[in-house]
């Protein structure tokens, strides 16, 4: 039973660890263009099945490197001819916009790659489990954690010590303002979209090697980094984290006990956190509501 | 009376002219009576969706969860309580409209992109649920087997169930009713109420009127119709099926609200009009027909924004 628990919550942070990387992503194009993204997880599905395209001629390393970027560059091109013409308009239309995109992105992979699975293998020395004791804990369970960790030091050290990370934030609290200051107000925003493509390009490239690549995997994996924000707190990225650690953990450990809720529970959690603070873990009253 | 009020009478009569004579002329143009059927009650679904959106002004990314609850309380009382088919609706009705009440409370709370995310995020809710509780709903497969019943007025029988265009006066009569409903709503000091929060929300709060309180009664009203439409929809198909309440089902919905011209009482009907005849022939045609739906959402956004109606409305104005 202890062993069951233990290996629930594990599993339940790794999840979580990965719900994170995506969510901070959705967070952060929230955040400043107050557009709910829904193509990222499509985004998502193009970055792993750029990364099955490229590891034969680049390897392992290559392409997790390599596929988030492209993934990067093809959401700047998205944001600067289609969501950037929906900015200061009803959020309904960038919602719109971005639900339509979600389908394109969907069945645009399922004809380019087949709408069958496919595998994306992994280092062998990363998919052997470490111990038979804790046979659940694979190398590369531990190494999507570490690049996630590694990752999230990257980016709050971004947003907290150079210039552009600055703008960024402030840009959050005060865009107008921001604006004021003579900061290029739509170049910061393509840039802080195509870091957010970026995170979910690597979300694709970490999942594609844990599950297998499908077309509809984005869309399963949406979801649950709403829920992350919402619980984390809109408007705090740091809230975000903790929101998405917190559901994975949730529906882990729900797993041992009730394992049909276990998908249900996260939006359980969230309607506690709205009944009784409606503003989230870590948000701030009066942001973005 | 005004020549603006009686063009604006002429089409209504049109509409309704059009809508009663359907069965007679919707042959000719190649439609079918069960298509024009889920026309009906799709256009309803907008509709109830635009009640919302379209003139209190708040975006419910998720109410095909209460359409869906509409539909498995309909498919459910059918199956396993009693043979009847207004018993069916009032019992779908009253689960996806309660339902949507009590979490609407928790809902309008939070307002603009925050609300949609919450109302997209609940919605899930229902359809995990129906999708892992196959005892009760089926799971993926939906539920089944039922069947809408003959209705039994007394004096006479009408076999909905064989009978395709009886069903088809069956609908317009339910959807006359609930239309009849909205507008009466939307008429009353309420309906006044919701639009001028729509228009300037802080400018009605200062006028003392209690925001969320008349947010949570147009959100559960919306409910309530939705889950009508829902129950209907179950009649339509003989069928409840989880995807009927997943998130895209309410992209779907908005973007019909949205095709048609949300600030129209109408405008809705007519986007779920071209929506499902476009759906329809599309997918008869190439299987890859999401990408087609997608990019009709891109370029309605892009070039459309005011919907059918608004864009003609637009272009006699000009």
């Amino acid at each position: 039973m202890t062993q069951l628990l233990l290996f629930n919550i594990t599993n339940g942070l790794i999840i979580g660890a990965f719900y994170v990387l995506m969510a901070i992503g959705l967070s952060l194009i929230l955040n400043l263009s107050n557009v709910i993204n829904f193509a990222h997880g499509g985004f998502l599905v193009i970055g792993g099945y750029l990364a099955y395209t490229l590891e034969p001629y680049i390897g392992f390393w290559g392409a997790l490197i390599a596929a988030p970027f492209l993934t990067a560059i093809l959401g700047v091109a998205v944001e600067r001819f289609l969501i950037s013409r929906v900015y200061g308009r009803d959020p309904l239309y960038s919602l719109l916009l971005t639900f339509g995109l979600a389908f394109i992105f969907e069945e645009g992979t399922r004809m380019i790659w087949g709408a069958q699975g496919k595998p994306f293998t992994i280092p062998a020395f990363l998919a052997q489990p470490l111990s038979n004791e804790l046979f659940f804990l694979t190398g590369y369970r531990l190494f999507m954690v570490a690049v996630v960790a590694l990752v999230m030091a990257t980016l709050f050290s971004f947003l907290r010590f150079t210039r552009i990370g600055i703008r960024i934030r402030a840009g959050t609290l005060d865009l107008e303002t921001v604006a004021g200051l003579g900061i290029n107000v739509r170049a910061l925003r393509t840039l802080n979209f195509g870091v957010g493509i970026f995170l979910a390009g690597l979300s694709g490239v970490l999942a594609g090697g844990q599950l297998g690549l499908e077309p509809t995997m984005g869309a399963g994996l949406l979801m649950p980094s709403f829920v992350a924000i919402i619980v984390g707190g809109v408007g705090s990225l740091g809230g975000t984290l903790v929101g998405g650690l917190l559901i994975g953990v949730a529906s882990g450990v729900t797993a041992v006990f009730f394992p049909a809720a276990s998908e249900a529970v996260i939006y359980v959690l969230m309607a506690v956190v709205l009944l009784i603070r409606p503003r989230g873990l870590f948000g701030e009253e009066g942001m973005l509501t | 009376m005004s020549a603006e009020q009686g063009r604006k009478l002429a089409i209504i009569a049109a509409l309704w002219a059009a809508l009663i004579l359907a069965p007679l002329w919707m042959p000719l143009v190649g439609g079918y009576t069960a298509l024009g059927t889920r026309v009906l009650v799709l256009g309803l679904a907008a509709m109830s969706v635009n009640f919302l959106l379209g003139f209190t002004g708040v975006l419910s990314f998720g109410h095909a969860a209460w359409f869906g609850l509409g539909a498995y309380g309909c498919g459910l009382l059918l199956k396993f309580v009693a043979l009847s088919t207004p018993l069916g609706i009032l019992a779908g009705t009253l689960l996806g409209g309660i339902l949507g009440g009590l979490l609407g409370a928790l809902i309008v709370r939070r307002r603009g992109v925050y609300f949609a995310m919450v109302t997209i995020a609940f919605g899930q809710v229902f359809y995990y649920i129906a999708f892992q509780w196959s005892s009760l709903t089926g799971g993926d497969d939906g539920l089944r087997p039922f069947y809408r019943q003959p209705l039994h007025l007394g004096f006479t029988t009408i076999d909905i169930l064989q009978n395709s265009t009886a069903f088809y006066y069956f609908v317009l009569f339910c959807f006359a009713g609930a239309a009849a409903a909205m507008a009466f709503i939307l008429r009353s000091p309420f309906g006044r109420t919701m639009i001028a929060i729509r228009e300037n929300e802080r400018r009605a709060r200062f006028l003392g009127i209690p925001i969320e309180l008349h947010i949570w009664i147009a959100f559960t009203l919306s409910c309530f119709f939705m889950a009508f439409a829902g129950s209907l929809y179950a009649l339509v198909n003989n069928f409840a099926d989880p995807r009927g309440l997943h998130y895209s089902q309410s992209g779907d919905f908005v973007m019909m609200a949205v095709m048609g011209g949300m600030r129209n009482f109408w405008g809705p009907l007519l986007g779920a009009v071209v929506f499902v005849v476009l759906q329809d022939y599309v997918s008869s045609i190439t299987i890859n027909w999401q990408i087609y739906i997608g990019l009709l959402f891109v370029l309605v956004v892009l070039f459309f924004p005011r919907g059918l109606l608004g864009f003609i409305q637009q272009r006699r104005r000009a």
